[in-house]
């Protein structure tokens, strides 16, 4: 382990996941908007979003995939300091996080069981790009249109047509974030 | 600055509440199981709400606690004293200037704006328990969309009463697909869950449940075509504030008969005669 996986975590845990919390919450909740969040200075190729949304919500009773590029050994030391989530197979993953192709198939992921729709998955989808473009998103959470820049649209369409199982979605970019939640309504531009 | 971690909860316990909170975001009146927590306070005193409210809340929140309606009485001041302790938060009776609400049993009167969250305490969630006791039961109801139980006992209602007689804790369907309970708020209330722009979560402590509904959500008080929904309340106006648009509570005022009917939402009351608004037995405090 090198020492640089001992540094990157929230300075002030508490308040600084309260904070990047309330962001993921009002991104969750309000499908298309994107947030900025702050505190994670994880080592690369994870984004200092993708490490936020890690350090608030995974923990040693979530398993965790990483996925490609980002299953590596200083992503590895460091989710083992600062986080101590086990690290698991896809079919398995409470999170997975990577860029959109290294999750693929994304059919694998867990959508949660009929009587525990819960049970099922968060992507963390790391992005080149997150705009406001794209996609026509509709459902809970949005007035009455929003868009969101998607790496494809298809499996977000196949995942809401298992409704109200699938997987849910947080896709980060540096320092911004964003969330698709398996309810949101999809149409191509 | 208070011994105790932000917000009471440990960050392990957070983590854990969080997770629930935004799988019940996006299953929409799902009921989402959670490791409920002891709190240092009774169930039935709102300990779901206060869990879900301490994994929300941020340095910089302005937290409003209402227990029917109320700012001022013992439910409220206790959780709203407690935040102020173990978090250090800002806190007010305004509705407006609030950014997290916690509420026992009603939605204020002033409309909620983006950028709010609704924390209900919820006793019982289950919609369906007092007519399936069994959890594996209810379990699988969800599950199939079977929810003919729900409709057999609100036409037995018509049937026997001329009307349905559920008024508060009304059973909602949500986007379609979840019949949800919406906490004992008066059916009054009922209209202002659906498409609302505030985030709406739901904590149920003894229970174990969190659920939610997320903003501008389509949320459907369950009726019949020949017997519609109706959002009622007593038929009078506020004795203090004179508002005819807001849930009233009768208050006894002797031993002969005498009542008066005020608003429930205290903070609406309170801002409508500071406005100079005069109820029939009210006096104009504009000049106080």
């Amino acid at each position: 382990m090198q020492a640089q996986s001992l540094t990157g975590g929230f300075a002030d845990a508490p308040v600084e996941s309260a904070r990047a919390f309330r962001a993921i919450l009002e991104a969750m909740a309000r499908p298309g908007t994107i947030r900025r969040v702050e505190g994670a200075a994880p080592p690369a190729p994870l984004s200092p979003a993708a490490g936020v949304a890690l350090l608030v919500l995974a923990d040693p009773t979530t398993p965790l995939f990483l996925a490609g590029a980002v299953d590596c050994p200083a992503v590895r030391d460091w989710v083992a300091f600062h986080i101590g989530a086990p690290l698991a197979g896809a079919e398995e993953a409470a999170f997975a996080v990577g860029t959109w192709a290294d999750l693929q198939p994304v059919t694998r992921f867990r959508i949660g069981q009929p009587d525990y729709p819960d049970r099922s998955a968060t992507l963390i989808v790391e992005a080149d790009r997150l705009e406001a473009d794209g996609p026509r998103l509709t459902g809970p959470g949005i007035r009455e249109a929003a868009r969101l820049s998607l790496p494809e649209t298809a499996a977000f369409q196949a995942n809401r047509a298992l409704f109200p199982l699938g997987w849910d979605c947080i896709l980060t970019c540096g320092d911004r974030l964003a969330a698709l939640p398996r309810s949101t309504r999809l149409e191509d531009a | 600055m208070s011994d105790y971690n932000f917000a009471y909860l440990d960050e392990q316990t957070k983590r854990m509440i969080r997770r629930a909170i935004l799988k019940g975001v996006a299953v929409p009146g799902y009921q989402v199981p959670f490791a409920s927590r002891e709190m240092p306070m009774p169930y039935g005193w709102g300990t779901g709400g206060v869990q879900v409210t301490a994994a929300c809340l941020t340095p910089e929140d302005r937290l409003k606690v209402i227990d029917q309606g109320a700012d001022d009485t013992t439910n409220a001041v206790s959780i709203r004293k407690f935040f102020q302790r173990t978090a250090g938060v800002a806190v007010t009776e305004r509705t407006t200037e609030a950014t997290v609400i916690q509420t026992r049993h009603r939605i204020p009167e002033q409309p909620l704006t983006e950028g709010q969250i609704l924390v209900y305490q919820v006793p019982i969630p289950e919609p369906l328990r007092f007519l399936e006791p069994r959890e594996t039961e209810t379990r699988k109801m969800h599950e199939l969309e079977e929810y003919g139980l729900m409709h057999v006992k609100l036409y037995e209602d018509i049937a026997r009463h001329g009307q349905i007689a559920t008024s508060y804790a009304y059973p909602v369907m949500v986007e379609g697909r979840y019949v949800m309970d919406p906490s004992p708020i008066p059916k009054f209330d009922n209209p202002k869950l659906s498409d609302n722009p505030a985030i709406q979560l739901f904590g149920a402590g003894r229970e174990q449940r969190i659920y939610a509904v997320p903003p501008y959500t389509q949320v459907v008080s369950l009726d019949f075509e020949d017997h519609p929904f109706v959002a009622s309340k007593a038929d009078h106006d506020c004795d203090l504030c004179g508002a005819a648009d807001s849930y009233l509570d009768e208050v006894i005022t002797d031993d002969r008969g005498g009542r008066m009917f005020v608003c429930s939402d205290t903070d609406y009351c309170a801002s409508r005669r500071a406005e100079g608004h005069v109820g029939r037995l009210g006096t104009d405090e504009r000049a106080a």
